[in-house]
């Protein structure tokens, strides 16, 4: 046996055998280190004849390459167990509580008016908005509520001045109103927004919320109407079927007026909005009265529609089981926190209204 | 207005059930309230007959009394009535009855130590009449074999109660409701066959109208009713008004009730003998006054439509009656006035004075011109029936002569706005059932409107009637159509959405809050604005616009630190006021963080929430918004109500006249001055309206996509510089140096202190730099480097750190 074989047969079994890092290295150096066994083969290569020298220089190559290899692996694997006997030590209680959240909330109101809207976008609404406070005329003058008129009792109003031209206003129509002086027709709008009435208990708030709707076009008649605040009502309440009662009634500014009644029922304690034949009162409309249209200069024998009025928190409580109003403008953070909405749950059409 | 159906009977010809009628009258617009039933309970009040009384053992002036009621057993009963005698026949309320005067339900109680098993009842408690003293004596010849049976005849009827919607006077008498129903096919209206007067007594009483600018009556109707005898009222009558709540007081007045409420026909009976040589109906002078029947002294300004006679004013028109010349038991001689008074005149004084009456509400919506003599007809002859006496002629003084209203109608116009067919012939009934006269002229019909409607007056108002009475439900229902012609939001109520989400993402609860505040919150925040206040309040504490969104917003923020939740996020978007007119305010969002970061951690150290917390908010907020942090500018110029020193202001693009915010601490004092209790209390305002949204798109705004594979190299330095130089600047500095080889400056270290002069800190920047072009070698970074640390030291006075 050429003396290549043996150190080969020799190291590959001792190589086999179980191991340390530093065994493994003494093993290395004895093969390649300066003096070690395969260096001193290589010293060896010039002083062989010229016919034996090509092929002993590949066998001691290939033995060189082998011998490498193994020594490689050996360490890598050695590494990798040391490592995996270091991490047992690591080891740590993950049921420990990660580090704190701090969460944020929309408020109902908010997520509510998100909700309206996006319903109304899908059949062509576009959002408008007025300021807070309102001249006399555009809050009741212009929408046919002149001073001497009764109707003007049902709205407790605010005012900024003694001549009372200047209040705070009692419902979101006089978006209607700058909407109709400042652009021409067709309008299709909806106004949300803060509306204030001097009315303060348990089921009133000075300060609430409503949203105004407006559809005047050349042949807007009470079918399209009923249509709207149908769909409307199905989405938002996000029911199949609704059961809904138009009941004639009178606002100053729409004519023929109704109010509008959706079915209920008492379920568990809980309210259930689309069955049942008890009623609730939602929401306020009627076609737009020529008086109003006439004082915007649009046209009452060309152009006619409807207006609807709806109370947003009014909404909110039916859709989400709240039961005081007074409860939304409190800030009690914990009501807010159980109340409010993800900032990520934007009401969309394709990913629903609410989850 | 309350109704029942019995007294809708009397008008009205109808088969129907009074389950149908409910719901008909919501069907045609009168809203039913609520159903009161009176018959449930009145079932519960016995005749019953007192066998035996006896002295209450501890009270002197109650007695126990053994009453029978018609049953086995003898009820025992404490009473305090004086009459309560044995053999008095009255009546009996069992344990469960609730008294219909005081609501109260009765229970089985001990009054004193004895137990009494109900209550024997007065007049009064029963609401028959005014009588308090003593039970109830029922005649013996009449009741003595009535004893155990119900008092109260069991077809009492439901008192229905409709909310009448403000054009609708006619409404506010039963018989207009009658032929609203008979319109809609709910039975036939019956003919009023009303009686005359017919007398030829002289009516002796002078009555004269001034005729003067701004007569608030147009119209004033008399009768006078000599030697009457004012009594209580008959049973009929008495039961009619109680059936809808009344309470009967004298027959005059129940009989003028009575007249009132059947045709909405208000009345006034004045005691004749008390008026001074005739009736002036006239404006008030400023200073007149009276006392009125509710026995309150009303002091009168010019033009209010008085009724007055020699010595002054006796009643206010239409509106309240005087002490003076009103009616009382001994009344001989009564004017009965009928009048038409202007419902812009009625509803001006009522206002001026503060006054709510019956009279006021009908005569402000507007009476029939034409019912004055029917009124007075009705009335009169009632009186003298049960009064007797005689009555006069009729005297009719008016000043403006009646003339009805005509509308021209275009039948087709029905369809186009309710998307309706009906058949002309069911146009014509439904206006003719409604009192309408019509005649056609051409395409149109003419109509007359009946002098009880005047809330008609234009084609709308006819097609609301046709709409209303044949009914709402059969209006087809047009589903919408899914298209849009116009985005749904603009650009700024898309940032105003945006940001919402923005903050709540950030961790802040939104709160919403009044748009009023105390003006003692106020104050700490308005600095030099102008103070709105609202002239007629709910409360102080509600009084003014709020200047500010932190006046509201830190009101809440104690009171939940006072619930004891310690680390809190609270924010708002919504308008501030800068004045009282439309359009002077804005929108802003408000945020306010208390306390700590990792309270009660395992893991991290505590620390309280600091003003780069909420600036982090901010500035994070409008990069997510789509504004470039290198265009965000920051100085210290901020509001009072910041902490002087640790708090910054926010503009875009350096544009100082456009404030976007403010961050920072909020003042000591003030969270000294209201009391919150919390470790630290940091805040920021967002002034969204100042936010100029780009012209660009964001998609349209992004530069081309550029990376640079060459190495990145970087460099540390140390200044030494200017305790009081923004770093901000320097940051500038460095980076437009070579905005093509500077990708980043960021500032890891600050350091004031040991080895550092008193007025000067050193700030420790690392600065990354690379090329789009070429590896840099070392010559190329030297040279940067040196550029960097010249400019610096030139530009800002530091000096390098070595």
């Amino acid at each position: 046996m050429s003396d290549l074989k043996k150190i080969r047969d020799e190291f590959l079994s001792k190589l086999r055998s179980k191991l340390d890092l530093s065994q493994v290295n003494q093993l290395r150096t004895e093969l390649f280190g300066k003096n070690g066994l395969i260096t001193k083969q290589f010293k060896k290569i010039g002083s062989i004849s010229v016919s034996e020298r090509k092929k002993y220089a590949t066998e001691l190559n290939n033995i060189k390459d082998e011998l490498q290899n193994l020594i490689n692996s050996k360490i890598g694997e050695i590494e990798i167990s040391e490592v995996n006997e270091k991490l047992k030590k690591e080891k740590i209680d993950v049921s420990l509580p990660e580090r704190s959240i701090t969460r944020g909330k929309i408020h109902p109101v908010s997520q509510t008016i998100d909700e309206i809207s996006s319903i109304f976008s899908e059949i062509g609404f576009s959002v408008e908005e007025g300021p807070d406070v309102e001249n006399e005329f555009n809050n009741f003058t212009a929408l046919n509520t002149p001073d001497h008129h009764p109707a003007r009792d049902m709205h407790d109003t605010f005012y900024l001045d003694e001549k009372k031209q200047k209040l705070l206003r009692t419902h979101t129509s006089p978006v209607q109103i700058r909407t109709m002086i400042n652009n021409k027709p067709p309008f299709k709008i909806i106004a949300p927004g803060r509306t204030y009435r001097s009315d303060s208990d348990q089921t009133h708030a000075p300060m609430f919320h409503q949203v105004e709707g407006l559809h005047i076009d050349k042949e807007i008649n009470m079918g399209h109407l009923k249509g709207c605040l149908n769909y409307f009502i199905k989405e938002f309440f996000e029911v199949d079927k609704i059961k809904m009662r138009f009941r004639p009634s009178h606002f100053p500014f729409t004519e023929p007026s109704a109010e509008v009644d959706i079915g209920y029922k008492i379920k568990d304690g809980k309210i259930v909005i689309g069955e049942g034949d008890q009623w609730l009162e939602i929401l306020g409309c009627g076609m737009v009265h020529p008086n109003v249209l006439k004082n915007v200069k649009v046209d009452p024998a060309k152009y006619q529609g409807y207006a609807f009025g709806i109370g947003i928190d009014r909404l909110a409580m039916l859709k989400y089981g709240i039961n005081d109003l007074r409860a939304f403008f409190d800030c009690d953070h914990r009501w807010l926190n159980h109340f409010g909405f993800d900032p990520l749950d934007v009401p969309t059409n394709y990913r629903g209204l609410s989850r | 207005m309350k109704i029942t159906f019995d007294w809708l009977k009397d008008h009205l010809n109808t088969s129907l059930k009074e389950k149908f009628l409910i719901d008909q009258l919501t069907n045609i617009g009168l809203e039913v309230e609520s159903i009161e039933s009176l018959s449930a309970d009145n079932k519960l009040f016995k005749v019953a007959k007192i066998i035996k009384t006896e002295k209450h053992p501890n009270a002197d002036r109650l007695k126990v009394c053994e009453v029978d009621i018609g049953e086995k057993d003898i009820r025992k009963v404490v009473c305090g009535a004086k009459n309560a005698t044995a053999g008095l026949i009255t009546i009996y309320a069992p344990p469960g009855a609730t008294i219909p005067k005081t609501k109260t339900k009765l229970v089985i109680a001990k009054i004193r130590g004895v137990t009494s098993y109900g209550m024997l009842c007065s007049e009064s408690e029963l609401n028959l009449s005014n009588e308090r003293e003593g039970i109830v004596e029922l005649p013996k010849s009449k009741y003595h074999k009535s004893v155990g049976k119900n008092y109260f005849q069991n077809n009492n009827p439901n008192s229905i109660d409709l909310s009448v919607t403000p054009n609708r006077p006619d409404c506010l008498g039963i018989r207009g409701i009658a032929r609203d129903l008979a319109a809609s096919g709910f039975g036939k209206l019956k003919n009023s066959k009303e009686q005359k007067i017919q007398s030829k007594i002289k009516h002796t009483l002078s009555v004269k109208i001034t005729k003067e600018k701004g007569q608030g009556c147009s119209v004033f109707g008399s009768c006078l009713i000599t030697n009457v005898k004012n009594t209580e009222s008959p049973k009929w009558l008495k039961d009619k008004l109680i059936s809808i709540g009344q309470k009967p007081i004298s027959a005059i007045v129940d009989i003028t009730n009575y007249v009132m409420l059947d045709i909405n026909r208000p009345l006034h009976a004045y005691d004749a003998d008390k008026i001074e040589k005739g009736i002036i109906v006239r404006n008030s002078k400023s200073g007149e006054q009276f006392t009125a029947l509710d026995n309150k002294n009303y002091k009168m300004e010019n033009g209010m439509c008085v009724i007055s006679d020699s010595k002054g004013v006796l009643g206010l028109g239409g509106i309240i009656g005087g002490t003076r010349s009103s009616t009382e038991l001994d009344t001989k001689n009564i004017l009965l006035e009928s009048a038409y008074f202007e419902p812009k005149s009625i509803r001006k004084t009522a206002k001026k004075l503060n006054l709510d009456t019956d009279a006021k509400f009908r005569f402000e919506r507007g009476i029939d011109p034409l019912s004055i003599e029917d009124g007075l007809n009705k009335a009169a002859l009632l009186i003298k029936e049960v009064c007797g006496g005689v009555i006069s002629k009729i005297d009719v003084q008016r000043i403006e002569k009646f003339k009805a209203k005509t509308v021209k109608f275009d039948p087709n116009l029905f369809e186009k706005v309710t998307g309706l067919v009906i058949s002309r012939k069911k146009i014509l009934k439904i206006l003719e059932d409604l009192g309408f006269k019509h005649k056609k002229e051409k395409k149109y019909l003419k109509l007359t409107i009946p002098s009880w409607r005047p809330d008609i007056s234009q084609p709308i108002d006819i097609i609301e009637e046709l709409a209303r009475i044949h009914g709402y439900d059969q209006i087809k229902t047009i589903e919408p159509i899914k298209k849009r012609h116009k985005p749904t939001l603009n650009k700024t109520q898309k940032l105003f959405h945006f940001l919402q989400r923005a903050i709540a993402s950030k961790g802040y609860v939104e709160a919403i809050t009044w748009s009023f505040t105390d003006s003692k919150y106020n104050n700490l925040f308005k600095e030099n604005k102008k103070e709105i206040k609202i002239i007629n309040p709910l409360s102080s504490e509600i009084g003014v616009l709020r200047n500010s969104i932190f006046s509201n917003l830190i009101f809440y923020m104690r009171k939940n630190l006072n619930r004891d939740i310690k680390d809190l996020s609270l924010f708002e978007i919504g308008p501030i006021f800068s004045g009282s007119n439309p359009g002077e305010q804005e929108t802003v969002i408000g945020g306010l963080r208390s306390g700590k970061m990792s309270r009660l951690s395992w893991i991290e150290d505590d620390r309280i929430v600091d003003i780069f917390d909420v600036k982090k908010d901010i500035i994070q907020t409008l990069i997510e918004a789509g504004y470039d942090r290198s265009k965000i500018h920051i100085d210290d110029t901020t509001p009072n109500y910041y902490h002087p020193g640790k708090s910054g202001r926010i503009f875009i693009n350096k544009e100082k006249d456009k404030i976007v915010g403010y961050f920072g601490e909020i003042h000591p004092n003030i969270i000294k001055k209201i009391e919150i209790k919390t470790e630290s209390l940091v805040g920021f305002e967002i002034f969204v309206d100042n936010l100029k949204r780009p012209k660009k798109l964001l998609r349209d705004q992004k530069k081309v996509y550029q990376v640079s594979d060459f190495q990145k190299s970087e460099r540390d330095f140390a200044f030494i510089i200017d305790r009081n130089f923004k770093s901000q600047e320097l940051i500038e500095i460095i980076s437009s140096i070579n905005p093509n080889l500077i990708k980043n400056v960021d500032i890891f270290d600050v350091y004031e202190g040991e080895n550092i002069p008193v007025d000067k800190k050193s700030i420790a920047i690392n600065v990354g730099i690379q090329s789009l072009d070429k590896p840099l070698n070392d010559e190329d970074l030297e040279k940067v480097n040196k550029l960097i640390i010249d400019t610096v030291e030139k530009e800002t006075g530091a000096k390098i750190r070595s």
